[in-house]
C-alpha cells in the first residue's frame, strides 16, 4: 500500500533516534580531540624521509637521485643535489640532498614518489594533524621536518617496514659479499699481477722488437 | 489560581498597559503583543535549529553538536555571531535592492501570518473574521520573496530554484486550501478562534478534535504534506536541493541575508504548524478532559512543538523527490484526495449523527486512497524510482 515504505523508515529512524540514547554502541562517532582511533596501518598522508641511526642529517637514505621530483605530478618536491659525496649509514660516499622541500598545501597524497624511490627513502607518514596558522611557510616542509627516523617508520607501519628492512638487509648483505668478493679478487689479481705483468710485457716487447 | 495561569500573558499585557493614558492603551497592548510574538518566535526558532541539528545526528546514530555551552546548547549563538559578523556580499551584477528586499518581504510575510493565530485562550493578536483567509493571503506572498532572491541574483541557480520554488508552492498551494475548507465547511466560520472553539467540546473525555473524524484525518495528512511542501522542507527541499543547485534561490546570499532566509524558513514552519494545530489539533484546548487544567498556551505550543519534530523526523528519514514525482504525486494524488475530502465533509455534514457517517466516510477514504495509490504506483508515477538508462 501507498505510504508503507515512509511507515517502515519512519520506524527505523525512530528505532536510530532512541536507540542512540540507550545503547552507546550504537554511535559510531567518537569525540576526536579527546578521544581517538589509532590510525589505520594502511593510513597514508604525506611524505616523510625516512633516515638510519641517530643523527637524521647524516643517515638520510636520500641520496638526491631526483626521481621522485620528476615523478611528482602535482611538482610539489624540491631537491637540490648536492656538490660532495658523503658517507651514509654503511659508510658508503653517496650523494645527498642540499634541500629537499614538500608543499604539503600542493602534495595529493598519491604516494608515487614513494613507489618510485629505489632507496626506500622517503615514505607515507600518518600524521594528520598539520594544520599552521602560516599557509605559506607552514605548509612547506623543509629536509629537517620531513625527516624521521626509521624507528619511526616501523611504529607506524611495522608489516611494511619489516618488508622494507629485510630487503635492504638482503640488498646489503648482497652488495656486502660482492664487495667483499671484488676485494678478494681484487687481492687474487694484486697478489698476480707483479708476476705476471712484467713478464707480458716481456712478451710483448719480444714480440715486437724483431 | 489556574485561570490565573490560563491567562498570564493576557493580565500581565493589561498590568504593563495600564500604566500608560487610557488613549495610548490600545495601540501599546497591540505593540505589546507584537514584541512578544517578534521576540518568541525568533528564539523559539534558534531552539529549533540546535534540537535539530541534535535530533538528526540521533537518526544517524551520532552525537550532534555539543561543544559550545551545555550539551551544545550555545551553538545558535555561536551561529548568529557568525552570520552577524560575515560578510555580506552583493554580486556584480545582481539587482541590488530587490536582492536587499528579498529577504525583507519573506520575514514580513511570514510574521503577519502570526497575527491571526490564536496561541492560547484570549491570545490571538487580531481575532479577524476571516483570519483564515488572511493567513493564506500572506502564506501566498512568500513566494514572491523567493522568485525575487531567485531572480534579482543573476545566477543560475538560483533561479532555477526559485522557479522549482515557485512551481512547487503554486501547486501545494491548492491542496492546502482545499484540505483547510474541509475545516472551515464543518466548523462554518473563517474566523481561526471559532474554529478552536468549534473544536473545544469534549465526550468521553475525550476531544472533539477534528483530525478524529474521518475527513479530518484525512484532510490533516494532504494538509501535512502540502505544508510540507510549502515550507520547502525535506523531502520537498527540490528548490535548494543542494546536490544540484548549491543552495537554490539564497545562493547569493550571505551573512545576515542568508540568515534571514533561514530564519523566515523556519518561522513559516512554525505559523505553517500553529495553523495546522488550530485547524485539525483543537488549537489550545487539552488532549484529555482531566488535562484542562493546565494552561491553553502549554497546550498550543506543545503541539507546535510536536509538529516540528515529526517536520525532523521526516526531514532524516525520508530522500528528496525529483520534480516530476513532486509534481505528479501533487496533481494525480493529493488534489484528487482533497477534492474528494471535500465530498466527504459535506456528507458527514448532512449524514447526522450515529455511526453510519463514521463508516461510510471512512470507507470512502480508504477505497479512494488504496485505489488511488495502487493506480499510480502501478503505472510508476510515484512509488519507488525508475532508472531509464542506468540498470
Amino acid at each position: 500500500m501507498l505510504g508503507e515504505g515512509i511507515l517502515k523508515g519512519m520506524a527505523e529512524t525512530a528505532r536510530n533516534f532512541f536507540g542512540s540514547y540507550l545503547f552507546a554502541d550504537r554511535l559510531t562517532t567518537v569525540e576526536y580531540p579527546e578521544q581517538r582511533i589509532a590510525p589505520h596501518e594502511a593510513a597514508r598522508v604525506f611524505p616523510f624521509l625516512v633516515y638510519d641511526g641517530a643523527d637524521w642529517e647524516a643517515g638520510l637514505r636520500c641520496v638526491a637521485c631526483q626521481i621522485c621530483e620528476k615523478e611528482c605530478p602535482p611538482k610539489c618536491i624540491l631537491i637540490d643535489k648536492s656538490k660532495d659525496k658523503k658517507p651514509d649509514a654503511i659508510g658508503k660516499p653517496q650523494f645527498y640532498p642540499a634541500r629537499f622541500d614538500i608543499d604539503i598545501s600542493v602534495c595529493m597524497s598519491c604516494q608515487i614518489c614513494v613507489e618510485v624511490c629505489p632507496f626506500e627513502a622517503i615514505k607515507m607518514d600518518t600524521d594528520f594533524e598539520l594544520s599552521t596558522t602560516d599557509r605559506f611557510d607552514g605548509l612547506l616542509l623543509d629536509r629537517k621536518q620531513l625527516a624521521k627516523s626509521n624507528e619511526y617508520y616501523q611504529k607506524i607501519h611495522p608489516t611494511e617496514a619489516a618488508g622494507v628492512d629485510a630487503r635492504l638487509e638482503a640488498g646489503r648483505a648482497k652488495s656486502d659479499a660482492k664487495t667483499t668478493a671484488v676485494a678478494v679478487a681484487a687481492a687474487v689479481k694484486g697478489a698476480e699481477r707483479p708476476l705476471a705483468k712484467p713478464a707480458s710485457a716481456e712478451g710483448v716487447a719480444r714480440e715486437t722488437s724483431p | 489560581m489556574i485561570k490565573t495561569l490560563d491567562q498570564i500573558f493576557v493580565l500581565l499585557k493589561e498590568w504593563l498597559v495600564g500604566y500608560l493614558p487610557a488613549s495610548w492603551q490600545p495601540v501599546a497592548g497591540v505593540l505589546l503583543s507584537v514584541a512578544a510574538i517578534v521576540c518568541l518566535f525568533p528564539a523559539l526558532f534558534a531552539l529549533t535549529t540546535v534540537f535539530e541539528r541534535k535530533g538528526l545526528g540521533r537518526i544517524q546514530n551520532r552525537l550532534g553538536p555539543n561543544r559550545v555551552g551545555p550539551f551544545g546548547f550555545f551553538q545558535p549563538v555561536a551561529d548568529g555571531i557568525k552570520s552577524l559578523t560575515k560578510e555580506d556580499i552583493v554580486p556584480f551584477s545582481a539587482d541590488a535592492a530587490v536582492h536587499f528586499l528579498a529577504p525583507v518581504v519573506l520575514v514580513v510575510a511570514v510574521f503577519m501570518g502570526f497575527a491571526v493565530l490564536p496561541m492560547g485562550r484570549n491570545m490571538v493578536l487580531v481575532d479577524m473574521d476571516a483570519g483564515l483567509l488572511f493567513y493564506f493571503a500572506m502564506g501566498a506572498s512568500t513566494e514572491l520573496s523567493v522568485f525575487m532572491a531567485g531572480w534579482s541574483s543573476r545566477n543560475k541557480y538560483s533561479l532555477l530554484g526559485a522557479m522549482r520554488a515557485v512551481a512547487q508552492m503554486i501547486s501545494y498551494e491548492v491542496p492546502l486550501l482545499l484540505s483547510s475548507v474541509t475545516v472551515v465547511m464543518i466548523a462554518g466560520s473563517l474566523s481561526l478562534t471559532k474554529i478552536v472553539e468549534a473544536q473545544s467540546g469534549y465526550s468521553w473525555g475525550l476531544p472533539h478534535w477534528y483530525i478524529f473524524t474521518p475527513w479530518g484525518f484525512a484532510g490533516f495528512l494532504m494538509y501535512a504534506i502540502a505544508t510540507t511542501a510549502e515550507t520547502n522542507r525535506s523531502p520537498f527541499d527540490l528548490p535548494e536541493g543542494e546536490s544540484e543547485l548549491v543552495a537554490g534561490y539564497h545562493t547569493e546570499y550571505s551573512g545576515f541575508k542568508f540568515a534571514l532566509f533561514f530564519l523566515g524558513e523556519y518561522l513559516a514552519m512554525f505559523s505553517i504548524s500553529g495553523l495546522g494545530t488550530t485547524l485539525f489539533l483543537g488549537g489550545w484546548s487539552a488532549p484529555f478532559l482531566f488535562l484542562t487544567w493546565v494552561p491553553s498556551w502549554f497546550w498550543f505550543f506543545s503541539k507546535l512543538m510536536l509538529s516540528i519534530f515529526v517536520f525532523i523526523w521526516m526531514r532524516g528519514t525520508l530522500p528528496r523527490l525529483r520534480q516530476d514525482q513532486l509534481m505528479n504525486f501533487a496533481w494525480k494524488f493529493v488534489l484528487p484526495m482533497c477534492l474528494l475530502n471535500l465530498m466527504v465533509a459535506a456528507l458527514w455534514r448532512f449524514l447526522g449523527d450515529g455511526w453510519l457517517r463514521w463508516v461510510i466516510c471512512s470507507a470512502i477514504l480508504l477505497a479512494a486512497y488504496v485505489g488511488l495509490g495502487l493506480g499510480e504506483l502501478r503505472r510508476g508515477k510515484i512509488g519507488p524510482r525508475s532508472y531509464r538508462y542506468a540498470e
